[in-house]
């Protein structure tokens, strides 16, 4: 099962971050990718000292750097754009292996690659630490529109059944003597995620007619029971963002000392 | 378009094939079996028989571990793959699986098209496919907006389309209605070439398949007459396999006889 690990990255395990109920954790992580966002791209020092945190965090949650590192795999196209940069921004140029390169467009690039790390090693721990359907239970402690909830627990109960559905297509394709190797592979494959659509499509239909037989009527039954957070938790995960402010002002300050 | 040397060979040949998914859980053991040309034969088995898995292995799709498997003749080699995949027709249970273009037309085609057909020979196997199984009239039609036993003939036909020698069915009859299981009985009964039907339809077994074998834990545990294997209570028994109420095989051989 490929798809079942790409799905679902949490990694079981022990300790106080994995004990901390899910709406501490999701509070504290969205806290931490602002304070990453705000941070000046200028303040280089101050990116290490977010990933020197983030790194202990993951330390902390037991997480093997490869499993980390293969995650974060997912930036990559965005990285794409982000070495385009200095070759495109107009400004000063800075001479770089023999390459005219903008200082603007260097500085852009580092920091939308420092902030799309560090942010997504933030959502990393955080999913690594939490299972999904307690993330679930703590965006809806969290006061989220149940709509919104009820759509991320469809797309976590059906995400696996398309991803099987997609595989076995696959190997019907293969049987009847279609090997995906030549350019003309994407036109099929085309077709085979338009009707993947389609079915997925169709069959949200009959779960809602499922849901509606069952006396569904627009709403949710009740929350799910869920532990409340202990002071200390909520206290823990308050440090954890209170520390990302810190390292935000400072770097904002400093920075501005530098510059006047 | 059989190679000479092949002719006269067994369509299936089977010997010692044993298969392990690279998790380690091994699932067949050493598998023997060999059918004959024009033969039809029913795979019987409890559920995690390993019955889909040895389909699978057919025309290669999965690799045996250890064994061989011939086809005509032909070794399942990977130098040999489009020609196997060509000889061997696999119609999968679902047939959402299989059907998947915007129309019926296009992804009957679309085997024969993967064989290199173009033009109007590509649009006379289509027609003679889909003429095969009793859906001339819906080549243009959504594959979405047919029945469940259209949909399964449909699937049927995107094999028949690349005129293989061996075609292999998994579940045929699984949730079809009475009428739809009749439908695609006859289509079956109507086709010249090798059929291994495997199913949990013991009397579909006995109406299409003169010949069963029973797969349990591997292993073809029990080969011969259909109606003899299904009138052997203990052996039935002893490996999951249960008759519908009130039914009786050799009533039904009597009767159809």
């Amino acid at each position: 099962m490929g798809g079942a690990h790409l799905l679902d990255p949490y990694q079981p395990g022990r300790g106080f971050l994995r004990s901390m109920p899910a709406q501490c954790k999701i509070v504290a992580a969205f806290g931490y990718v602002i304070c990453v966002v705000v941070t000046p791209i200028t303040a280089g020092w101050a990116f290490g000292v977010h990933l020197l945190v983030l790194a202990s965090l993951c330390a902390l949650a037991r997480l093997r750097p490869l499993f980390v590192i293969r995650r974060l795999a997912v930036e990559i196209p965005f990285l794409a754009f982000a070495a385009a940069l200095p070759f495109v921004v107009p400004g000063p140029r800075v001479e770089l292996l023999g390459l005219g390169l903008s200082r603007p467009g260097l500085e852009q690039a580092f920091g939308l690659l420092a902030r799309a790390t560090l942010g997504l090693m933030t959502v990393i721990v955080l999913a690594a630490t939490t299972p999904a359907n307690d993330l679930l239970v703590g965006l809806e402690r969290l006061r989220l529109p149940p709509v919104i909830i009820a759509v991320a627990s469809f797309m976590i109960r059906y995400s696996g059944l398309v991803v099987d559905q997609m595989r076995r297509m696959g190997v019907a394709r293969r049987s009847r003597g279609h090997e995906p190797r030549s350019l003309r592979a994407t036109g099929v494959l085309a077709a085979s995620l338009g009707t993947l659509f389609i079915r997925s499509y169709e069959r949200g239909e009959r779960v809602h007619l499922a849901m509606l037989a069952r006396g569904y009527s627009g709403t949710m039954p009740a929350a799910m029971p869920t532990v409340s957070p202990r002071p200390g938790q909520w206290a823990t995960a308050s440090a954890l963002v209170v520390l990302g402010v810190a390292v935000a002002v400072a770097g904002r300050s400093l920075d501005l000392g530098v510059v006047s | 378009m059989t190679a000479a040397a092949d002719a006269g060979r067994p369509a299936v040949e089977i010997e010692g094939l044993a298969f392990a998914y690279p998790d380690g859980r091994q699932v067949l053991f050493g598998v023997d079996l060999t059918v004959a040309r024009g033969e039809r034969i029913a795979v019987l088995g409890p559920n995690g028989a390993g019955k889909t898995t040895l389909m699978l292995h057919l025309n290669g799709i999965l690799a045996a571990g250890a064994g061989t498997l011939r086809i005509g003749g032909m070794p399942v080699a990977k130098a040999n793959m489009p020609e196997i995949r060509r000889r061997v027709g696999l119609v999968f249970q679902d047939p959402d699986d299989q059907l998947f273009m915007p129309t019926v037309g296009q992804d009957v085609a679309f085997g024969p098209a993967n064989l290199g057909l173009r033009g109007a020979e590509l649009s006379g196997r289509v027609a003679e496919a889909l003429r095969a199984v009793g859906l001339a009239e819906y080549a243009e039609r959504a594959p979405h907006h047919l029945s469940l036993g259209e949909r399964r003939r449909a699937a049927v036909a995107t094999v028949l389309a690349m005129r293989p020698e061996v075609l292999v069915l998994d579940e045929p009859s699984a949730n079809l209605d009475p009428a739809g299981r009749r439908e695609l009985a006859e289509v079956l009964q109507g086709l010249d070439l090798t059929l291994i039907m495997v199913t949990h339809d013991l009397p579909y077994a006995l109406q299409l398949c003169p010949r069963s074998v029973i797969l349990d834990q591997g292993m073809i545990v029990a080969d011969g007459a259909t109606a003899t294997l299904l009138s052997d209570e203990p052996l039935m028994t002893s490996h999951r396999l249960e008759l519908p109420f009130g039914f009786n095989p050799r009533h039904a051989i009597a009767e159809s006889s």
